[in-house]
C-alpha cells in the first residue's frame, strides 16, 4: 500500500529528530542538530535493505516518489513565502554580510571537494528525462510484493 | 463576489496547488522561450520568489505571498513540514557509496564554512562601527544562516538592532544562494554528489540550498541537503560558544 511508504518515510523521520533533538541536548542546546540528514541516512539504510528482501512494494516505493517528485512545486511554494523584502530592504551591512559568505562559499566548492575520491558528474539532464531526484538510482529489483 | 472568494478560501492547500501548477505551467512556457538555456525549475523558484515581494510589499508581513488571504496555502505547502518531509523523500534511492564519499569533504566544508561565514560576518560588522564581540558574533552568525544569528545574539545578549541585523545578513544570504547556484553552479564544478554535498555544506542554508540545487540539477538535491541539514544546529552550538571567545580573543 501507498501508506506504507509514507510511514516508513514518516517514522525515519521521527526517528531522526529525536535523535537531532538528543543530541541537541547532549551539548547543550535546544535545537534540532541534523534531524532531517540523519532520517535521510536512515531512509537510505532502511530502504535499501528493504527492497534487497523485496518486502518494499512497488505501491510503498510509489508513495515515496511522489513526495520526492512533489520536491521542485515544494520549493517554489517556500519561495514564494520568503522574506524577500527584507531582503531588499537590508542596507548595505547585511548585504556585504550575507553576499560575501556566499561568493566565499562558491569559490570554495572545488577546493572541498577535491578531497573526496573522484565522484563523476551525473548524465546531462534531457528534454524527457527531467529526472526527479530520485529517479536516477531506482533499482529495478523491486517486485511487487503485497 | 464573495462565493468566489469563498471558493479559492475554503481549501487553502488546494489552491497553492492549484498556484503552483500555474507557476510551473508559466515557467516552462517561458523557458522555452529562452530555448530551454534556463532550467524551468529555476524560473519557477524566480516567480516564486518575485511573488514573495510582491506580497511582502502589500501586506507589510513577514511571509511574502502567503500572507494575502487567498495565498495562505502557500505557507502551508512551502513551510518546514513539507519542505523536509520532501527533502526526506529525496534521499529514496541514493546510493550509499556516494554518500560515503561526499561524507569527508561535507563535513569540512561545514567546519571550515562555519568559520569563514562567521568571520565575514564579524569583520563587516567591525568595517560598520560595530566592533563590540557580542555585536561582531551575533552578526558573524547571521552570516551563517538567519537561525545562528539570532540565537547567537539571544545567548550573548545582543542588542534587538543588531539580532535584526543578523537576521537579515541571513535572509540577503538565503536568498542569493537561491537565485544565484543556477549562474554559478557550472563555474563552480556543481556537477556531482560529492561537489554537492561540499556546497550543502558551505552554504549551509537549508531553504537556499534545497531551492539552489533544486533549479540547478534536482538530482544533487539529497547530497546537498543532508549536510545543510547539519549546518545550523552545527552553528547554534559553536558561534554563541566557540566562536564568540575567538572573537574575544582578536578584539577584547
Amino acid at each position: 500500500m501507498v501508506i506504507y511508504g509514507l510511514a516508513l518515510m514518516g517514522g525515519c523521520m521521527i526517528v531522526g529528530t529525536g535523535l537531532g533533538y538528543l543530541i541537541g541536548d547532549l551539548v547543550g542546546i535546544d535545537a534540532n542538530v541534523g534531524g532531517v540528514g540523519i532520517a535521510m541516512l536512515l531512509l537510505v539504510i532502511v530502504s535499501r535493505r528493504l527492497m534487497d528482501k523485496d518486502q518494499l512494494s512497488k505501491l510503498a516505493q510509489d508513495g515515496i516518489m511522489f513526495w520526492s517528485a512533489m520536491y521542485i512545486p515544494i520549493v517554489v511554494a517556500m519561495c514564494a513565502r520568503q522574506n524577500v523584502v527584507a531582503a531588499f530592504d537590508a542596507g548595505a551591512l547585511a548585504f556585504v554580510a550575507g553576499l560575501g559568505a556566499v561568493f566565499a562559499g562558491f569559490l570554495l566548492i572545488r577546493p572541498i571537494a577535491a578531497l573526496s575520491a573522484k565522484s563523476d558528474p551525473l548524465p546531462p539532464l534531457t528534454e524527457d528525462n527531467p529526472a526527479p531526484a530520485a529517479a536516477m538510482a531506482v533499482p529495478e529489483v523491486a517486485k511487487e510484493v503485497k | 463576489m464573495d462565493i468566489l472568494l469563498n471558493a479559492v478560501t475554503k481549501y487553502p492547500l488546494v489552491t497553492a496547488f492549484v498556484v503552483v501548477g500555474i507557476i510551473m505551467v508559466l515557467s516552462t512556457y517561458i523557458g522555452k522561450i529562452f530555448n530551454n538555456r534556463i532550467h524551468s525549475s529555476a524560473i519557477a523558484i524566480v516567480i516564486g520568489l518575485i511573488l514573495a515581494f510582491v506580497g511582502g510589499k502589500y501586506t507589510g508581513g513577514k511571509h511574502g505571498i502567503s500572507d494575502v488571504e487567498i495565498f495562505a496555502g502557500i505557507g502551508l505547502m512551502g513551510g518546514s513540514v513539507f519542505r523536509d518531509f520532501a527533502i526526506v523523500a529525496t534521499a529514496f534511492g541514493v546510493k550509499m557509496e556516494e554518500l560515503k564519499k561526499a561524507g569527508l569533504p561535507g563535513a569540512v566544508a561545514l567546519i571550515v564554512s562555519m568559520i569563514l561565514s562567521t568571520a565575514i560576518g564579524a569583520a563587516t560588522a567591525y568595517a560598520f562601527g560595530y566592533t563590540s564581540a557580542v555585536d561582531m558574533a551575533t552578526i558573524g552568525g547571521g552570516a551563517a544562516t538567519f537561525i545562528v544569528g539570532p540565537v547567537t545574539g539571544a545567548a550573548l545578549g545582543a542588542s534587538s538592532e543588531v539580532i535584526a541585523l543578523s537576521v537579515a545578513a541571513g535572509v540577503v544570504k538565503s536568498i542569493s544562494v537561491m537565485i544565484l547556484t543556477p549562474f554559478l553552479a557550472k563555474m563552480a564544478g556543481l556537477d556531482n554528489p560529492a561537489a554537492a554535498a561540499v556546497y550543502g555544506g558551505l552554504m549551509g542554508t537549508t531553504s537556499g540550498t534545497a531551492a539552489g540545487l533544486a533549479a540547478t540539477d534536482p538530482r544533487l538535491v539529497p547530497y546537498g541537503a543532508l549536510t545543510a541539514t547539519f549546518y545550523t544546529g552545527f552553528g547554534c552550538l559553536v558561534v554563541p560558544s566557540i566562536g564568540y571567545m575567538a572573537i574575544v580573543a582578536l578584539v577584547g
